[in-house]
């Protein structure tokens, strides 16, 4: 296929994907002198981290008391006991040092009077184990993502890391179980590139795009979880989505958890601050789970706000015109623009919305990709690593925390880039690839880009986001969750249907949203079929045909398989109970109450 | 005399362009006509127009933009991510005036919505312009930190209030490149002059209290083309859909050149 000459390159490593997790993966791999290439299909700061608002987590103690133990104890019962404790353990204790580093990188916190970094409250983070309200996420304003990211992408420059930008990466290259490199497609060219590394880090995020209604980006696809699946890897804890309480109603334009951290309450349509029912302590800083099924009670009770009481009130009128400047100046900003509503004077209209995925791509707390095999559950890939939101190591358990997933980013984006120095030595040999290396990602790419079958990629996508938005929603039951079931996969074989318009090579979206539905094909079939197979209510997943935890039978992580034809395999991963050092206990389940 | 030629494929084929008209029963439905170019076809550009029913679409024109790309005509290609105008993706010229698609609402724009790639860059394909050499004149002003003194082994670099004030507004450009291809001293000499968007990350790291390099960084825009081919035209500052003002940034940049001389 002459269209299809590889182009070839040999790096150390090579990460995919430029949001916080890859560019920081990136930036350590530049420092300790291994050559590294990130490959990324939008512009380092056009990845999706630059959304992110509110804040990023360490026990800092600016502004009270704090120490990195109360924040292990939140993650694990945010978690709902689903988190490895090991890895918890190591996230929270590395949070102050990572943040630090991020100022010394430039970082334009907040401060606070006495020139520290800024720390507000947010939901679920505590002092002393649930007495306290923690101020623990450090801001810089309402665009804590975009002050990061552009940051650690004025490092990469300062380091001359070596950007692929707008390549498109298509699938791995896994010869005998181990991975070898990556194919990625130059989108201003058209020419495919293969890439040959010791290790490959996939930091490609998350696949909010599965759903109708989402705050992710267009392009949050779960590009390096379809490539995992493809390469006959299982993803884990998939049935655990995140819906954020406050999206916009209308366009789901994410509005910050960081509004209620500085005072903002939610009510129904008799005015009511209803959190005080749900979570009398926490009250509206309830974790985000619980906030979003009290959202969605409220307004099955017929309790929503507007023409069709669908909905509900994120007020801010309160704060005044003060704090809103200072603090949500970005929040005022897309409410005015999405909502139609000036914050100063008038509620937000708001709704749970698809958020983030506590699943993804398993892995150790170094990154290193791991699947279950002859009866270990913790048999490394060798080659490969994730990080970030695609990857779950799993730090989130069953429902994350907000401002945690900035502090995964780093803290493991870090790790990786640190772990992976320490097993590659800079300039150490390549083994020769196999002669049809790559081959398997031309022939997808070939065959889809001349697709012509009878439905469009646009159609297709759709009726998996609709699928996906009515049968894996905040609330679940078998029967529609079995409805989902097959409705998804008669979706996922209407795939081998699709017709394609764009014949070309350079810049062709019409192919990238193809091979991005595909993507995301795999990964709603592994959420859906991993829901309707865990029969308990865990965090985000709350079943009404199973309403409590049940830690006999459930407390463990769910993998799962799922092949070209939509064809699934479940299995299981052990919970991490243990710590990773003896610096703190381990935290035994109880009753989750805010 | 000189004869000044464009480049072949910056004439718009004004015979060519394809109607796509709005499907019966539409009621509200407003034209786009949009600029298309499609390098491997070898052809000029030309303009598409599309009829669209609004009362189906989404409100800004990224929504038009998509339900086209989705519904009509899935060869139609720009970038877009997040939406909500945070990660300058979808920068390019609505109505004459270059803007984000995604926070720009179609009841904004009077008449027909018509639609260009950011002005005065090459362009790929339709409404994806080539931004190498504005990626390039940003990482050319340094935009990271430096400085001499180490910092503090286990806590952050203090800065008051006030002087993180001085860079909170000037560090949230999201690099949408619409000030700088609005700017008509970029359109000619931008192989020369930096342009506003990286005049601005030149003045977020000159005024960020932390940074030790102030006079080595005046001193690398210490140039007639660098820094000084800013007339003050302020079309950067009218066209930020960030609310951000480059025009400023660079007055100061130009007073601080002035003091230091005295």
């Amino acid at each position: 296929m002459k269209d299809y000459e590889f182009i070839d390159h040999t790096y150390d490593v090579v990460v995919v994907g430029a949001g916080g997790a890859g560019l920081r993966a990136t930036l350590g791999l530049a420092e300790a002198g291994l050559s590294t290439a990130c490959i990324t299909k939008v512009f380092p700061t056009r990845s999706h981290t630059v959304a992110a608002q509110g804040g990023i987590s360490a026990a800092l103690g600016n502004m009270g008391e704090d120490d990195w133990r109360f924040h292990f104890y939140d993650t694990i019962k945010g978690s709902d006991w689903l988190g490895d404790q090991d890895a918890i353990e190591f996230m929270c204790k590395e949070a102050p040092a990572a943040v630090i580093e991020l100022e010394h990188y430039g970082v334009p916190f907040s401060r606070t009077s006495d020139g520290r970094i800024y720390q507000r409250p947010f939901g679920g983070m505590t002092t002393h184990y649930g007495e306290g309200t923690a101020h623990r996420t450090c801001a810089a304003a309402d665009r804590t993502g975009h002050a990061m990211l552009h940051t650690l992408y004025q490092q990469s420059i300062k380091h001359h890391a070596e950007f692929f930008v707008e390549y498109f990466a298509l699938d791995l290259i896994m010869q005998d179980g181990a991975c070898r490199g990556v194919v990625a497609l130059d989108l201003a060219t058209g020419r495919l590139h293969r890439y040959r590394a010791h290790t490959v880090i996939l930091a490609t995020g998350g696949y909010g795009r599965a759903y109708f209604s989402c705050t992710s980006a267009h392009t949050c696809t779960g590009d390096g979880g379809g490539m995992a699946l493809r390469a006959g890897l299982p993803m884990q804890d998939m049935e655990f989505v995140q819906f954020h309480p406050t999206g916009i109603y209308g366009s789901g334009c994410l509005i910050t958890e960081g509004s209620r951290g500085e005072g903002g309450y939610l009510t129904n349509s008799d005015g009511e601050r209803f959190m005080e029912r749900y979570a009398p302590n926490a009250k509206d800083l309830a974790s985000r789970d619980v906030v979003s099924r009290s959202m969605t009670i409220e307004i099955r009770g017929g309790r929503g706000v507007g023409k069709d009481k669908d909905h509900i009130h994120l007020h801010l009128e309160h704060l005044g015109p003060e704090v809103i400047h200072a603090r949500l100046p970005g929040i005022a900003e897309t409410a005015r623009i999405f909502a139609g509503v000036d914050v100063n004077k008038d509620p937000i209209p708001v709704l749970p919305t698809v958020h983030y995925n506590m699943g993804g791509i398993p892995c150790n707390v170094h990154g290193e990709v791991v699947t279950s095999k002859s009866g270990n559950p913790d048999t490394v890939v060798p080659g490969l690593m994730a990080v970030g939101e695609a990857a779950c190591v799993s730090v989130h358990g069953a429902n994350r925390l907000g401002s945690n997933s900035l502090l995964d980013l780093v803290v493991f984006g870090r790790e990786a880039g640190r772990h992976a120095a320490t097993i590659v030595k800079p300039g150490q040999s390549h083994a020769p690839l196999a002669k049809d290396a790559g081959d398997f990602a031309v022939s997808r790419l070939d065959r889809l880009r001349n697709a012509k079958g009878s439905r469009g990629t646009a159609e297709i996508r759709l009726e998996m986001q609709k699928t996906m938005q009515r049968d894996a929603a905040v609330f679940r039951t078998g029967d529609t969750l079995k409805e989902g079931v097959a409705a998804l996969s008669k979706t996922h074989a209407s795939f081998a249907d699709v017709k394609l318009a764009d014949r070309g090579l350079i810049w062709n979206t019409d192919l990238v949203e193809t091979i991005e539905l595909d993507n995301l094909l795999g990964q709603a079939t592994a959420t859906i079929v991993s829901a309707e197979n865990r029969k308990e209510s865990r965090g985000a997943h709350a079943r009404e045909d199973f309403e409590n935890r049940d830690d006999v039978n459930w407390q463990k992580h769910t993998l799962c398989w799922v092949d070209d034809a939509g064809k699934t395999r479940i299995d299981y991963r052990p919970v991490h109970m243990n710590t990773l050092t003896k610096d703190v206990e381990p935290i035994p389940p109880k009753a989750r109450t805010y | 005399m000189a004869v000044l030629t464009l480049p072949a494929n910056s004439k718009i084929d004004k015979a060519a362009g394809r109607k796509y008209p709005a499907p019966a029963g539409a009621k509200r439905v407003r034209k786009f006509v949009i600029y298309r170019f499609d390098p491997d076809s070898g052809l000029n550009p030309r303009m598409d127009t599309y009829e669209v029913d609004m009362d189906a679409c989404g409100p800004m024109v990224l929504d038009a933009l998509i339900k086209i790309k989705n519904e009509v005509d899935s060869t139609l290609t720009f970038r877009r991510s997040c939406r909500e105008g945070i990660c300058g993706s979808c920068a390019m010229n609505i109505g004459g005036l270059n803007t984000l698609a995604c926070t720009k609402a179609c009841d904004e724009v009077k008449g027909d919505v018509k639609i260009y790639p950011l002005p005065h860059m090459p362009v790929v394909k339709d409404l994806v312009p080539d931004l190498t050499n504005f990626y390039a004149q940003y990482a050319a002003v340094k935009p990271w930190l430096q400085t001499r003194t180490p910092a503090p082994p286990d806590r952050e670099r203090l800065q008051s209030k006030e002087d993180q004030e001085k860079i909170d507004r000037p560090s949230a450009c999201i690099l949408c490149a619409c000030c700088s291809t609005a700017c008509p001293s970029y359109w000619w000499n931008s192989d020369r002059f930096l342009g506003p968007a990286a005049l601005l990350a030149a003045y977020r790291w000159i005024i960020d209290s932390r940074d030790e390099a102030i006079g080595e960084r005046l001193d690398d825009l210490e140039d007639p083309f660098r820094l000084y081919r800013c007339h003050t035209i302020m079309n950067c500052t009218e066209a930020c859909p960030k609310d951000l003002n480059p025009a400023k940034a660079i007055a100061e940049i130009k007073k601080m050149m002035l003091e230091r001389q005295h």
